[in-house]
């Protein structure tokens, strides 16, 4: 289910919005080297895919649903930074269109779905790469795996999210464990459709699948009489030597510095595991925190003034983190580019 | 003696999954020619044209069009030199109106405001669909549509118009009338096509594609009177169809 | 609602709402739904507030109660996380009809209702009055970066086609008597897959090549300046600034 509006705290929303606005600023750039001609009409296409996978919905524990992500698909097929940018076209035009997802919690359905989904599938699909042979074929099966494991990633996070910004408390534990299990499965139905889909276009058109970029014989041109003709066009797109980690690693952190940060700033009702603290008695323990000295440790429900406060420090530290780290991209970024320009 | 509309040396291409349709294409067209490409199914026709506007590239061999290069850093000016014509009219007609769809061209190389306009209507008149210019390109017959996609590539004022299979799937009336618009027009023409009667009508010359290189380069007339050619290379004349009995306009 | 069926959220019309450029209509949901969200749940008659805004805008624009009422039909996932939510939360408990319930569970509950329903309102009412071209030369004209707008554009696009093959596929299949159960179905779907995004990838390749053809670059070429008057932007100021006056009182009495 694409999170709606209310249904994460102000917060935690302006936070993952401001982690998808960087992602996708860092995509835009990134992508160019993805991108030629016909690869435009190619990530159309991915969308439109990606848009009708997400309207397979599987009823889900707790009174949610889940779906089909198709970011793993998305970035084996046009290279993960353009994957990052269709699915973040997919979930604009689901809120602003389709009234599926919340506009202010678009931050959060990029950041979950477009973002963690082909993080998580991209990284895996090339692991998985590296120990197969090197042959276009091998696409598939590590496809396969990628996208079996995007699915039960993205709804990890969601919870992490959750619990740090959600509407109410809900058990840690038990959230996590459901929204897992129910994932996973549906991770299995991702990856199966993930893999048919790859393996009918790299058998068919190779040249359509990023993933697959490389891996081809190169070809050899003859005349009539079967004499070697030297090719004059070199059309051989280049792979963005720039790794992905750096975003990983830039998203995920601003993403858990915003748990950390904000966990001090925690509504004052028990979180699911202070509830079960309190229930086995370790409560006592925790009096003396150290946080319990901040004057804005306890603040009431979202509606106070104080918490209007409390949320504003929060924000402003967030959106710190995030200019702070778009800003050693891109200055990485520049220079790489004028290195090698 | 200014350089030829389109000159090709040596075009050779292979398909990503190995197979190879151009094994060295060469042959050139004067301005002002009207030309016919013949060849069977399977030839590498589609293949070759994809080549004139750079669409298709990667392989080797040259291609120039009113001696200007086909290359990366010409595509702009090259593809208003070259206006292709798709088989299919309903691929290129993806815009609300005919005059959106006309428009589009242009607007691309930069024009706007009246200029725009009068290229819309100067465009449409040259074939005959003044009258549709507000109309939805679906509400229009097969045969309009065809006229209409001409349009959309004459209002770019191409080098050459380059037809795929212009006469596919057209009734007699609408043949007709396509075929003076494109007499009416003074531009140079190739035209790709399986309609050796309308071939043998329009194009003095005609290119023979057979093996992935240029078999025969002879005018139309000739070509349609030799039988074992004809057989050789798959080309079949209609039933009744006798080339030389025929009054031909092209001469 | 399906991927393909962008024309059919809109709905034909001549009212000022229709009128308005699509771009001036886009910031005014966007600054509307904000203000919404920024909202103190607790405020409940602002809510009922909004709704009469938003009423408004669906009567000028001349949109049926029952049109507006099916496409919620996407909400439903989240109405019942909302309505569990009493049910599942921690916290002081409150009884209501004989049941107990959590208060914090319930208040959350509502706050999702609420925030969620209005944003989906006012989407719809979005896509109703504009259509598919105006929304994205909107967001050219936004400045939204080129080539979101390109891969936006080429979704669109491609979505009819998708449909239009699988419902070719769907023929094909059924004429050659095939009739299954979910699992079955559910194999053909994923075997299918593949051969429906080349079929689709085909088709509209060739589109793609006539656009290259006529000297497509990239930019949606803009055939007819959309030039908003003052008027106009008033007029769409106004759903967004009511609403931030109730939501500044609502912030004050809270």
């Amino acid at each position: 289910m694409h999170v709606p509006d209310g249904f994460l705290d102000v917060p935690t929303s302006l936070a993952t919005g401001v982690v998808a606005a960087g992602a996708i600023a860092v995509a835009l750039k990134k992508s160019r080297s993805e991108l030629n001609e016909k690869a435009a009409p190619m990530a159309g296409l991915t969308a439109a895919f990606v848009f009708a996978a997400q309207m397979i919905n599987f009823p889900v524990g707790v009174g949610t649903s889940g779906h089909l992500m198709g970011g793993a698909l998305a970035a084996v097929l046009v290279g993960p930074w353009t994957a990052v940018l269709v699915v973040s076209v997919v979930m604009m035009v689901q809120a602003l269109v389709f009234a599926d997802g919340g506009l202010t919690a678009l931050g959060t359905n990029i950041t979950l779905i477009g973002l963690v989904t082909v993080l998580v599938g991209w990284s895996v699909t090339k692991l998985v790469l590296a120990v197969l042979p090197k042959r276009p074929a091998s696409v598939v099966p590590a496809s396969f795996v990628g996208a079996l494991l995007s699915v039960p990633a993205a709804a990890a996070v969601f919870v992490l999210l959750y619990s740090v910004g959600g509407a109410t408390e809900l058990p840690f534990g038990a959230l996590m464990a459901t929204m897992l299990g129910w994932h996973t499965i549906i991770g299995l139905g991702e990856a199966f459709i993930t893999a048919a889909t790859v393996g009918a276009v790299v058998a068919v058109r190779p040249d359509l699948v990023y993933a697959a970029r490389g891996m081809s014989q190169h070809l050899v041109l003859r005349t009539p009489d079967g004499q070697e003709i030297p090719a004059t066009a070199v059309e051989v797109a280049d792979e963005p030597r720039r790794s992905i980690w750096p975003l990983a690693v830039g998203g995920l952190g601003v993403t858990l510095v915003i748990a950390g940060a904000l966990s001090f700033f925690a509504s004052s009702n028990p979180d699911g595991l202070e509830y079960v603290a309190e229930d086995q008695g370790f409560i006592a323990a925790a009096e003396d925190s150290a946080v319990a000295g901040w004057s804005l440790a306890d603040y009431g429900e979202v509606g106070g003034i104080p918490v209007g406060v409390a949320g504003l420090i929060g924000v402003g530290i967030t959106i710190l983190i995030g200019l702070v780290l778009f800003q050693l991209i891109a200055r990485r970024d520049r220079d790489r580019d004028s290195v090698s320009a | 003696m200014s350089a030829p509309s389109l000159d090709v040396s040596g075009l050779a291409f292979a398909y990503p999954d190995g197979h190879q349709a151009l094994f060295g294409v060469d042959f050139s067209i004067e301005r002002g020619e009207r030309v016919a490409l013949l060849g069977p199914n399977g030839a590498g026709k589609t293949t070759l044209v994809l080549h004139l506007n750079g669409i298709l590239t990667g392989g080797a061999g040259d291609v120039r069009v009113a001696g200007l290069a086909v290359a990366k850093e010409n595509l702009r000016e090259i593809r208003r030199r070259v206006g292709i014509v798709f088989q299919d009219p309903d691929d290129q007609l993806f815009m609300p109106t005919v005059r959106d769809d006309v428009a589009f061209g242009p607007a691309n190389l930069g024009i706007s405001g009246s200029e725009l306009d009068e290229r819309v209507h100067e465009a449409l008149g040259k074939v005959g669909m003044a009258e549709f210019v507000d109309r939805a390109p679906h509400h229009l017959s097969y045969g309009q549509r065809r006229r209409v996609a001409v349009a959309t590539v004459l209002a770019m004022r191409p080098e050459i118009l380059v037809l795929d299979e212009p006469s596919s799937n057209l009734d007699p009336a609408s043949r007709r009338e396509l075929a003076d618009v494109l007499r009416s027009l003074d531009v140079t023409v190739l035209m790709v096509t399986h309609d050796l009667p309308y071939a043998l009508e329009l194009c003095p010359r005609s290119l023979v594609l057979s093996g992935g290189v240029i078999a025969h380069d002879a005018p139309t007339h000739e070509l349609l009177a030799a039988e074992a050619l004809l057989a050789q290379h798959r080309l079949e004349l209609p039933f009744g169809f006798d080339p030389r009995a025929t009054r031909t306009g092209a001469l | 609602m399906g991927a393909g069926h962008v024309h059919r959220l809109y709905r034909h019309g001549h009212t000022p709402v229709h009128r308005l450029p699509a771009h001036v209509k886009l910031v005014s949901l966007l600054a509307f739904v904000l203000v919404v969200v920024a909202t103190p749940r607790e405020a409940f008659w602002a809510f009922g507030a909004y709704a009469a805004l938003l009423a408004g805008v669906a009567v000028t624009a001349r949109l049926p109660l029952p049109f507006i009422v099916k496409r919620m039909v996407v909400e439903v996932p989240f109405v019942v996380f909302a309505l569990l939510l009493p049910f599942l939360a921690a916290g002081p408990d409150v009884t209501v009809a004989g049941l107990s319930l959590s208060q914090e569970g319930l208040l959350a509950g509502w706050n999702i209702l609420a925030k969620g329903t209005l944003g989906v309102v006012a989407s719809i009412l979005l896509a109703a009055t504009t259509d598919a071209r105006a929304l994205l030369l909107a967001l050219q004209r936004l400045r939204v970066p080129p080539v979101l707008v390109e891969i936006t554009a080429f979704m669109v696009r491609y979505a009819d086609v998708i449909t239009g093959e699988m419902n070719r596929m769907k023929v094909a299949r059924e004429s050659r008597g095939f009739s299954g159960n979910v699992g079955r179905r559910l194999g053909v779907v994923a075997t299918s897959a593949g051969a429906l995004f080349i079929r689709s990838y085909e088709r509209g390749e060739r589109v793609h090549l006539a656009m290259l053809s006529r000297g497509y670059t990239g930019a949606l070429p803009v055939l007819e300046v959309q030039q908003a008057q003052t008027v106009q932007w008033v007029g769409a100021a106004l759903l967004p600034f009511s609403a931030l006056v109730v939501s500044v009182v609502a912030w004050m009495t809270v």
